[in-house]
């Protein structure tokens, strides 16, 4: 029994029923094929999350947002500036308690080097309803390369809970032909 | 107690100890008292922990709405200690000392230490709960820096995890004196060796926590001026995913032992059980990375060997567990005469039992709702899909609530009669218990997996938006998952409020258990009337086993399916690289 020593004193050399091994056989291949999806994903998928990383201070992201807010602005929604930058340019979108923020407004079909970070605690870029979901660190600049496919209006909702105005934070992208 | 304790030499020294009327085994009346103990306190936080649990899928209900937003997030952060940290780690040191002292026939090691730990940890999670309840350490069981608690929060883990280190070196001191005294023959037994990989965890475990909690400590102090956000996670996750694979251990080690109680069950192969339990030493504590899969900071090629546990090589224990449990139980029913086509040992096994029900249904829940979705939650490109929605909580209830405290309770209902010597009280409505507990949190799970798989933020007082800036609606679909979510939530509730009541009552008023009453306190098992049988089986060579075939090939269609259909969904995304 299980809540007894082995029966056999030299349990490790009884034979492994037939049955057994062939499921310990198949559940190693599936695992062993599990793994190497991930990595054939990487080199034939197109959806992979970016390595490019750097070390940055949230003051310093701040500026370059606002520079790139500045020269791509194109109008105002609910006080919020909507930047809509040429295709293929690098675009920025900071977090901080409680917004996302610029608006960002970009092309179907266009790809754009996104650049997140945040400016106080971690929060959770949630892309709605495309469902795509990046978490945002305080002094790491991430840099995502973005290929949007479908047009219309897309919300950005935080999901790190990150203090009492949590549910609040909500941005927007917008996607135009 | 109808048989006096007497004094002898268990284990080399003199010791107090009971002879237990069923197994004949030595009972070491001082770990008789610290398993009382341990889930005593266990099963009062299990109660206090459960009724936050409540508070918060009534909460997420969205037309119940309960809580304020404070008081969600407040209430949210002591769900998660409560039920995930003190519950389960106070029941695994009883389960310690269980499977070492007690299956062993030993006395514990060094009995004032386990006080000593116990009242470190009691000391520890009722400063978390009052910490908490005071209202400044609203930052949920993770408290990610540069989220900031009172420094007391993390105080109180910290000596919560000293305490159960110091249970863990107790356990494996029983396990030295029992060796050295020879009170057992051979190899340990399988149950203990599931303990005993539970233990090696859990020091990796609590040691990481300290690891990371102590200058956190400081950090809230103001003595240390930075914490760096990815290796806190790094290392944070070292303990708060790797005390869930203790878990993993515990409960496994309990699924053989059930069977083995109340059947006379035995692993198809202690080669391989035993194999699939060294997997999990060796690679289950590299899943810090499933929480860490959409991080910036960490490469892809740390990611994808890290969580698939390299190359799924723990997975693969679990799933020869998945082969092996249910194996062990249809070879012993088969045994005991049941053998007529591919399920009749399953009908015919003791559904009315609730230790037997409660191991089973947690041991198949853990599997389809459970294993499934966490490979697939784990899966380095998919998670982009999931990760922060309330998919990640439905898959963790499933391994934990439908998992792991289902398969405590079930040994609950053995400890009872066993180690407290007391009758199960109202039989009847013990026998509905795991049913409504078990269906409840498979209801929890599902209904949060589809939420989340919709985009539903965990954690997330919300999800209307009424007083964002910018408006949001989830689809329609989402409000009713969250509100069948908040159904399920209260019959889990009602399952968890009937074990804590019934287990309660059991302890405090249930007739005494000797060796007239022992065999019926464990509860209905048809099979006895063959216990002459019981002899020589459960080799997998001598036995043909059609429906444990079956049940595997089910569930290995059903991981195949449900994998795929998230990379059909995952390559609709928007591209990204």
């Amino acid at each position: 029994m299980a809540i007894t020593s082995p029966e056999n004193r030299i349990w490790w050399a009884e034979k492994v029923g037939r049955a057994e091994l062939i499921w310990i056989t198949i559940a190693f291949l599936w695992g062993v094929f599990m793994f190497a999806m991930m990595v054939w994903w990487h080199l034939e998928g197109n959806q992979n999350l970016s390595n490019e990383v750097y070390r940055i201070v949230p003051e310093v992201f701040e500026e370059k947002t606002e520079a790139f807010t500045e020269k791509y602005t194109v109008r105002e929604e609910s006080g919020i500036p909507v930047a809509k930058p040429e295709p293929g340019v690098d675009v920025y979108m900071l977090s901080r308690l409680w917004e996302w923020w610029p608006i960002l407004e970009l092309k179907k079909g266009q790809t754009y080097r996104l650049h997140l970070s945040s400016m106080d605690w971690q929060h959770g870029f949630s892309l709605q309803p495309v469902n795509i979901n990046i978490q945002v660190h305080p002094g790491l600049e991430h840099v995502v390369t973005l290929t949007p496919t479908q047009t219309g209006e897309f919300s950005v909702v935080c999901n790190e809970y990150c203090g009492v105005g949590h549910h609040t934070m909500v941005g927007r992208i917008h996607v135009v032909d | 107690m109808s048989v006096a304790a007497e004094t002898g030499v268990i284990g080399g020294i003199a010791a107090k100890f009971r002879t237990c009327p069923a197994t004949g085994l030595k009972i070491d009346l001082a770990a008789e008292k610290l398993i009382k103990a341990n889930a005593v306190v266990a099963i009062v936080f299990l109660a206090v922990g459960g009724v936050f649990g409540l508070l918060v899928a009534l909460t997420r209900w969205p037309s119940v709405h309960l809580l304020s937003s404070d008081m969600f997030y407040l209430v949210l952060t002591a769900h998660g200690l409560d039920v995930l940290l003190v519950w389960i780690i106070f029941f695994e040191m009883a389960v310690l000392y269980f499977a070492s002292a007690i299956i062993l026939n030993c006395r514990l090691a060094a009995p004032r230490v386990a006080w000593l730990a116990f009242i470190l940890m009691l000391v520890g999670a009722v400063l978390a709960n009052v910490t908490v309840l005071q209202g400044e350490s609203s930052v949920m069981f993770t408290s990610y820096v540069p989220l900031k608690a009172s420094p007391n929060f993390y105080l109180s883990l910290i000596l919560f995890a000293v305490g159960a280190l110091l249970g863990c070196f107790v356990f494996l001191g029983t396990l030295v004196i029992a060796k050295d005294e020879k009170t057992y023959e051979g190899s340990i037994p399988l149950v203990t060796f599931g303990a005993l990989t539970a233990c090696i965890i859990a020091i990796f475990t609590l040691a990481s926590g300290a690891v990371i909690l102590i200058p956190t400590w400081l950090w809230s102090l103001g003595y240390i001026s930075h914490i760096d956000t990815v290796m806190y996670k790094l290392v944070w996750w070292a303990m708060g995913h790797s005390s869930q694979q203790i878990n993993m251990a515990a409960q496994v080690a309990i699924w053989y032992a059930i069977p083995a109680i109340l059947m006379g069950a035995k692993p198809l192969s202690e080669k391989v059980s035993r194999l699939a339990f060294l997997m999990y030493i060796f690679f289950l504590q590299l899943a810090s990375a499933h929480h860490m899969l959409v991080e910036p900071g960490l490469s892809s090629e740390w990611k994808v060997f890290n969580t698939s546990y390299a190359i799924y090589l723990a997975v693969l224990g679990s799933m020869i567990h998945g082969f092996s449990i249910p194996g062990a139980v249809e070879a012993a029913q088969r045994a005991n005469g049941y053998t007529k086509g591919y399920f009749e040992w399953l009908r015919r096994a003791p559904w009315g039992n609730p230790a037997f029900a409660g191991m089973f249904l947690s041991l198949v829940m853990f599997g389809f709702l459970g294993g499934i979705s966490g490979v697939v939650l784990g899966t380095e490109q998919i998670n982009i899909m999931l990760h922060n929605t309330i998919y990640v909580p439905g898959h963790f209830h499933a391994t934990v609530v439908a998992g792991t405290s289902l398969a405590f309770m079930a040994l609950t209902f053995l400890v009872v009669p066993l180690i407290f010597q007391r009758e199960i009280i109202w039989p009847r409505l013990a026998k509905w218990q795991p049913y409504l507990f078990g269906l409840g949190a498979a209801g929890i799970s599902l209904f949060m997996m589809g939420a989340g798989t919709l985009g539903v933020a965990r954690r997330h007082w919300d999800i209307t938006f009424s007083d964002a800036t910018l408006s949001f609606e989830y689809p329609p679909l989402a409000i009713l998952m969250l509100s069948l979510n908040g159904l399920s939530g209260i019959m889990a509730a009602i399952g968890g409020g009937l074990f804590v009541v019934i287990i309660v009552a059991s302890v405090l008023f249930g007739k005494k258990v000797d060796a007239s009453n022992i065999v019926e306190a464990l509860g209905p098992m048809p099979q006895k009337r063959v216990s002459e049988a019981v002899h020589k089986h459960g080799s997998a060579s001598n036995f043909h086993l059609p429906g444990t075939y079956t049940l595997v090939a089910i569930f290995f269609l059903a991981f195949v399916v449900y994998y795929f259909v998230n990379w059909k969904y995952l390559s609709e995304l928007w591209q990204l690289g």
